[in-house]
């Protein structure tokens, strides 16, 4: 890192050493929160710090990442699909086919390996489409840890299968009737529950997103996917891929893979957000393309807002991607342009799930498929000898009822 | 030196304590919020906090976030709420205008509206300064020269987490008074405030010039006369919120219910009736 760049320009080019001791990544991060988090907070940069130069730590984590959830996750080469596109060799990160079914377990494993060495006894967690509720879960089962997750009432309704895994797993399903019902109103509802319990409980925030340490915490523990896929194009193909492409609602999934790729300046690194219905305000849930910088749920972040500062509704059929802010991380790559941010529209994002389904026996969650169709587009763009990795981040049995519902046909 | 500052130093030389309720501006209506901010006036209410409606109240408790959501419903805007309590300063020979109001507010809405305009707007509208519940004292330094700049002042809080050292240097940025949070929670009514409580706020109030009020849970005259010894102030927020809620039916029912809450709490020795 040079001494004297301003990580604060947008000009300077963003690097791996952020964020700094406050939590900013350039302008972007820091804390906002109530005074009644804040040593909660300081307590986990402590023992996180802590955890990460702890060998014995990162080998019980590596351990059950390997046994538990099945990692490394496969890089896969979709022939099919890139044949069909007749452009650039693409290859699949299945983070789908961890235990659980998404990247979320990555970060609930380590997050609750964390809660034991704080000495905390019990968990909540806040979910959109029902992921990392699942992934929370899973992990506080493992770890004989009670678990209790807010979900908005509207994905309770549209993820249902997932509100059931939860359940059997032995969490505690909190659905939230606030607001627009969904993931934003589920961290709300989550933060709240914290105020009052932070003394015994640890909140396992799902995503980039909140106050410091945990956009910088949940994109290391992320980063697992990007540092695998990183070698694991070395060996597949024997260079670095061109392009890689990753969908972004909080953003965890394509932190953790963008993140070990942002100083190998040659691959070009696409974000790909909730276009929903459209660009018309209200429309999509888009706040990288259409937002700007502003403060929700703890941190300092591109949002979607009014001009009083108050949250402005967004859509998405995807529950998971349904959300106006994002990680102050991406901000930091969007504002110093690492990455590039785009997004896609529900009807582009159903119609490659129907392709990647069809043509290479794949049903992918929503979530994902946003990035699918994207990097569709670009690998036509791009020539056969070039190579195209897209984050594969979630399953997609949980959409099910949902496309058929959506579709109008029989579940 | 502002209006709160005034204001406690009179009430020092009295030895009387400042008695200040929360209102959510515009629950329902902003001619609602006006009456009733005239009406705590008349009462002899030392001061008054205007909890300005946000969309994502994470520090408050479902009576409270119910006031915004109803505020916000009928599309309040920050322009309307400042217009509403300048009207209402405008006379000083109306009681409300010898009444210091400080607004809560979210550093969402602050930041978005820009921190000079925010400070400005507020000032000229009648507000002596400012309670932002999610700007730490780390994040603050910004917002504290503007403050400092223009006579404002921005108000922060200390809670039951708050490690010693750190809320002293809470209460080195802080100006007016200092708001200590009697529970490590959301705001709403409690029966029972937590232990230790009195021998915190005692050990602060030793080492701090700054009056101490304290907020969070307060709801009956049991409370108050716990606390007000050790403080210089009580604030009163979901009791009187909760009670206002049911003006969208009848506002004078609602109004009366405020005021015999009001004047039952303040009848506890140390706060001064007209």
């Amino acid at each position: 890192m040079s001494l004297t760049a301003d990580p604060t320009t947008s000009e300077a080019p963003a690097d791996h050493n952020v964020p700094d001791q406050h939590g900013r990544f350039g302008k972007f991060g820091g804390r906002f929160v109530p005074e009644t988090l804040t040593r909660a907070l300081d307590e986990l940069v402590v023992e996180y710090d802590k955890a990460k130069r702890d060998p014995d730590f990162q080998a019980e984590l590596n351990e059950l990442l390997h046994r538990f959830v099945g990692r490394p996750s496969p890089l896969y080469h979709a022939a099919r699909f890139s044949k069909q596109l007749g452009g650039a060799q693409i290859w699949l990160k299945r983070e789908d086919l961890n235990h659980t079914g998404a990247h979320k377990i990555n970060n609930t494993l380590g997050q609750a390996l964390l809660t034991l060495r704080m000495k905390k006894t019990r968990v909540i967690a806040e979910t959109g489409a029902g992921q990392h509720g699942v992934a929370s879960a899973t992990a506080c089962a493992h770890f004989g840890l009670p678990c209790v997750v807010y979900m908005g009432a509207e994905d309770v309704r549209r993820q249902r299968p997932n509100v059931f895994s939860m359940r059997l797993l032995g969490a505690e399903v909190r659905p939230v009737e606030s607001g627009s019902r969904t993931l934003r109103d589920a961290v709300n509802e989550a933060m709240r529950d914290w105020m009052s319990s932070v003394e015994n409980t640890h909140y396992i925030i799902g995503s980039v997103i909140g106050p410091h340490p945990f956009p910088m915490m949940v994109r290391d523990f992320q980063s697992v996917i990007g540092k695998e896929c990183r070698e694991q194009c070395l060996s597949s193909f024997g260079r670095l891929p061109d392009t890689v492409v990753a969908c972004v609602g909080g953003g965890s999934n394509a932190a953790g893979m963008f993140y070990p790729f942002v100083e190998d300046r040659t691959v070009r690194l696409v974000g790909v957000e909730a276009g929903g219905r459209g660009a018309a305000p209200g429309d999509h849930a888009s706040p990288l393309t259409f937002g700007s910088p502003g403060v929700l749920h703890g941190s300092y972040s591109y949002v979607m807002q009014d001009e009083d500062g108050q949250t402005s509704d967004v859509h998405s059929m995807s529950a998971g991607l349904d959300y106006p802010g994002v990680g102050p991380e991406h901000s930091y790559w969007k504002d110093s342009h690492r990455v590039e941010y785009t997004s896609c529209r529900d009807d582009e994002a159903l119609a490659a799930f129907d392709f990647l389904a069809r043509n290479e026996g794949i049903l992918t969650a929503l979530e994902t498929c946003h990035a699918v169709a994207k990097a569709a587009e670009i690998a036509k763009t791009m020539t056969p000898d070039q190579h195209l990795v897209i984050c594969l981040s979630g399953r997609g049995d949980k959409d099910a009822a949902e496309l058929a519902r959506l579709r109008g046909q029989e579940w | 030196m502002t209006a709160i500052d005034d204001l406690f130093r009179h009430l020092k030389a009295e030895n009387k304590k400042a008695f200040m309720p929360f209102i959510t501006a515009g629950d329902p209506h902003l001619g609602f919020t006006s009456k009733v901010l005239t009406k705590l006036a008349s009462l002899g209410c030392s001061m008054a906090e205007v909890g300005i409606p946000y969309s994502d109240p994470i520090a408050d408790g479902p009576v409270i976030q119910g006031s915004y959501t109803r505020a916000l419903k009928n599309k309040i805007k920050l322009a309307e709420i400042f217009d509403c309590v300048s009207r209402l300063t405008a006379d000083p020979a109306k009681p409300i205008a010898s009444m210091p109001l400080v607004s809560m507010v979210s550093y969402a809405i602050i930041f978005r509206h820009g921190l000079e305009k925010y400070v400005d707007e507020a000032k000229v509208a009648g507000f002596s300064g400012a309670i932002v519940p999610d700007l730490l004292v780390e994040e603050s330094d910004p917002l504290a020269k503007i403050c400092r700049e223009r006579d404002f002042n921005l108000i922060q809080l200390v809670t039951p987490t708050t490690p010693p050292e750190r809320a002293l240097k809470i209460a080195e940025q802080s100006s007016g008074f200092l708001y200590f949070v009697s529970v490590t929670g959301i705001t709403g009514e409690r029966t029972q405030l937590p232990p230790g409580l009195v021998d915190r706020v005692g050990w602060l109030r030793e080492r701090t010039p700054l009056p101490i009020c304290i907020g969070f849970g307060i709801s009956i005259p049991e409370h108050v006369q716990l606390l007000a010894p050790v403080c210089d102030g009580l604030i009163v927020g979901s009791a009187i919120v909760r009670l206002l809620e049911k003006a969208s039916e009848n506002e004078t029912d609602a109004l009366d219910a405020m005021t015999k809450l009001v004047e039952q709490l303040m009848s506890s020795p140390g706060f001064s009736p007209p």
